[in-house]
């Protein structure tokens, strides 16, 4: 007797989004079903990688990313195009830490110029961040926004307390809106209720529900994402539909796992190795969870989370 | 319907000023104004009023009793201050009500056999020290314990008022299905069924002021539904009243309004802030 597989049927769909322009533009979202649960409907996009950027370097880049990226990344220019030719990541993620108001402190022009050089120099889409300190994004990410005017763009993170801006600045130059909440699936919609009533088109925004290192609250991440996914899909709230938007980079490598030395902690092998694994594991899991983009710091990381993906996908 | 009017309060400024100065005036005047809107049980709350806690409710039990004749509802963690406002309560309108004990094995073993000693009624909250509980089965769970205890020290169960936790909706909102399923399941846990009682308030919790409103409404509405018997409440609130009057949230809520409320009460909608406004 043959089995017939038990499918659930979905009323919602995942909103797609597409970044950049011309052949190089990237659509994320558009899935009817469960994450790579293909069984029961259309899994939509394959999940979009962002190699990140940085316009500044932290005092003590991490070991193992030197490695794989330090010839390149003392120029946020060359190190763009360096994931575009070598790499081939099909979106790279700009982070203006030099912003910061506690770091360099740069002007919202200064970034807007580094903004405006990468630019130039790829074609993939670009996705800006700010250094998410809600008052100094809002000046820094309009000013990036003006310099990106035409490119499809997707930039953030918009917080509750400067959605206002930074969600003008986007729709005055046609770009794409990061809606930021922490780790709260009720502020998450809220925060779309707001853009929406603030005439912000909902099909252009992508909700980051709060990234979370491996062993430092993947688990709550992961239910979040969970949640925000089942009311898109199988409540069919227009508010949970837009696609998510996993900010790795700037949670796996600030932990210990990956920057301790081995002569510290012995027990916990190579440290080339250990940071490739936390953010590999780390990004594996929140595509299982449902998420459609990832910032991802590691190339080598990346590139064994798209072989992962190849498989998902079938 | 038991209403227990909550505004007699250490929390608030003006009652915890009387309450120390042993100022009559505006605890009485409170205490009239929510008899006269409804209430027909007053709580009084003193804090865990370490310094004089038998003093002051002896004094607060009486002076309250004074201008309203119902029964108090004594909430304190002060077990010396609880009989001395057992032992002043003038129990001609009714039996006093001790809030409360929970599931914990300290609780039941102080404030139970207070309780049984007195044969006044207790709310028994459905909560341990292991955390909250997870659903309605573990909230009849801990019922169970507390109806156990009551008559292992000789207290009826009938004075039991089993509080199944309300949480607030913002974060918990599968709770609110949870703790309407277990005042149902409350009730099969005796014959004659068991009393319940909520601390109502609780739910619109960190929710904009203009939403507690409806949600207090439709959470009330719904939890009568069910079946419960007593609540603690604010009797000032005249709109929340008026639901009580004709137990319809329609009365003073659009009904489209209403229907969404009941939809994120049961889960079906993702509660956000503004859910009313998509």
């Amino acid at each position: 007797m043959a089995v017939e597989i038990l499918k659930e049927n979905y009323g919602g769909k995942v909103i797609t989004v597409e970044i950049g322009t011309g052949e190089t533009a990237v659509k994320v979202g558009g899935a009817s079903a469960l994450p790579f649960h293909s069984f029961e409907g259309d899994v939509g996009h394959r999940p979009l990688i962002a190699y990140e950027v940085l316009d500044a370097l932290p005092e003590e880049p991490p070991v193992s990313l030197q490695a794989q990226l330090g010839a390149v990344w003392e120029d946020p220019v060359k190190w763009a195009l360096h994931c575009q030719n070598d790499l081939k990541a099909r979106a790279v993620a700009l982070r203006l830490v030099s912003t910061d108001p506690d770091g360099q402190d740069a002007s919202p022009e200064s970034a807007a110029e580094t903004v405006k050089k990468v630019l130039d120099a790829i074609d993939i889409p670009l996705i800006i961040l700010g250094c998410f300190k809600e008052a100094k994004d809002g000046p820094v990410l309009k000013a990036a926004a003006d310099a990106a005017r035409g490119r499809n763009c997707l930039i953030g993170k918009a917080q509750e307390e400067n959605y206002k801006t930074i969600a003008a600045a986007a729709t005055s130059n046609g770009h794409k809106l990061i809606a930021f909440s922490n780790l709260d699936f009720n502020l998450a919609k809220q925060i779309n209720i707001l853009l929406s009533q603030a005439d912000f088109d909902i099909n252009n925004v992508v909700i980051d529900p709060t990234a979370s290192a491996l062993g430092y609250g993947l688990e709550y991440t992961y239910s979040v994402i969970e949640r925000i996914r089942a009311a898109g899909l199988v409540q069919n709230d227009a508010m949970m539909q837009p696609p998510m938007f996993l900010d790795l980079a700037s949670v796996v490598w600030k932990i210990k796992e990956v920057k301790a030395s081995e002569e510290e902690l012995p027990e916990w092998g190579d440290l080339g190795e250990r940071g490739v694994h936390w953010e590999a594991s780390t990004a594996v899991s929140m595509l299982m969870a449902g998420a459609e983009i990832l910032v991802m710091a590691s190339p080598r990381a990346a590139q064994t989370v798209e072989k992962s993906v190849d498989q998902l996908m079938g | 319907m038991l209403l227990i009017g909550e505004r007699i309060n250490v929390i608030t400024k003006a009652q915890r000023e009387a309450m120390i100065n042993r100022d009559p005036k505006p605890i009485q005047e409170m205490a009239k104004a929510q008899v006269d809107s409804g209430a027909n049980m007053l709580d009084i709350n003193i804090g865990p009023a370490e310094d004089d806690g038998p003093e002051l409710m002896d004094w607060i039990v009486k002076t309250v009793q004074e201008v309203a004749q119902v029964p108090l509802c004594l909430d304190t963690t002060n077990l010396d201050a609880i009989r001395a406002g057992l032992k002043a309560h003038n129990n001609a309108w009714g039996r006093a009500m001790i809030n409360s004990t929970s599931g914990e094995t300290e609780r039941l073993n102080t404030f139970m056999p207070v309780a049984a000693e007195y044969q006044c009624d207790i709310i028994g909250l459905c909560l341990t020290g292991s955390g909250l509980p997870a659903d309605a089965n573990e909230r009849a769970a801990i019922a169970v314990d507390i109806m156990g205890k009551a008559m292992e020290v000789g207290l009826p169960v009938e004075n039991i008022h089993l509080d199944p936790l309300v949480l607030m909706l913002n974060g918990n909102q599968d709770q609110a299905l949870q703790c309407i399923q277990a005042v149902e399941m409350f009730q099969a846990l005796n014959d004659p069924p068991m009393k319940t009682v909520v601390g109502l308030s609780n739910i619109a919790n960190t929710a904009p002021a203009k939403m507690k409103g409806i949600l207090t409404a439709v959470f009330y509405k719904m939890l009568v539904d069910a079946g419960l018997t007593g609540a603690i409440i604010d009797p000032l609130e005249k709109e929340f009243m008026e639901v009580v009057r004709t137990n319809d949230p329609t009365s003073i809520y659009p009904a489209d309004q209403v229907e969404k409320t009941v939809k994120v009460m049961r889960g079906e909608i993702m509660y956000a802030h503004s859910y009313l406004d998509i």
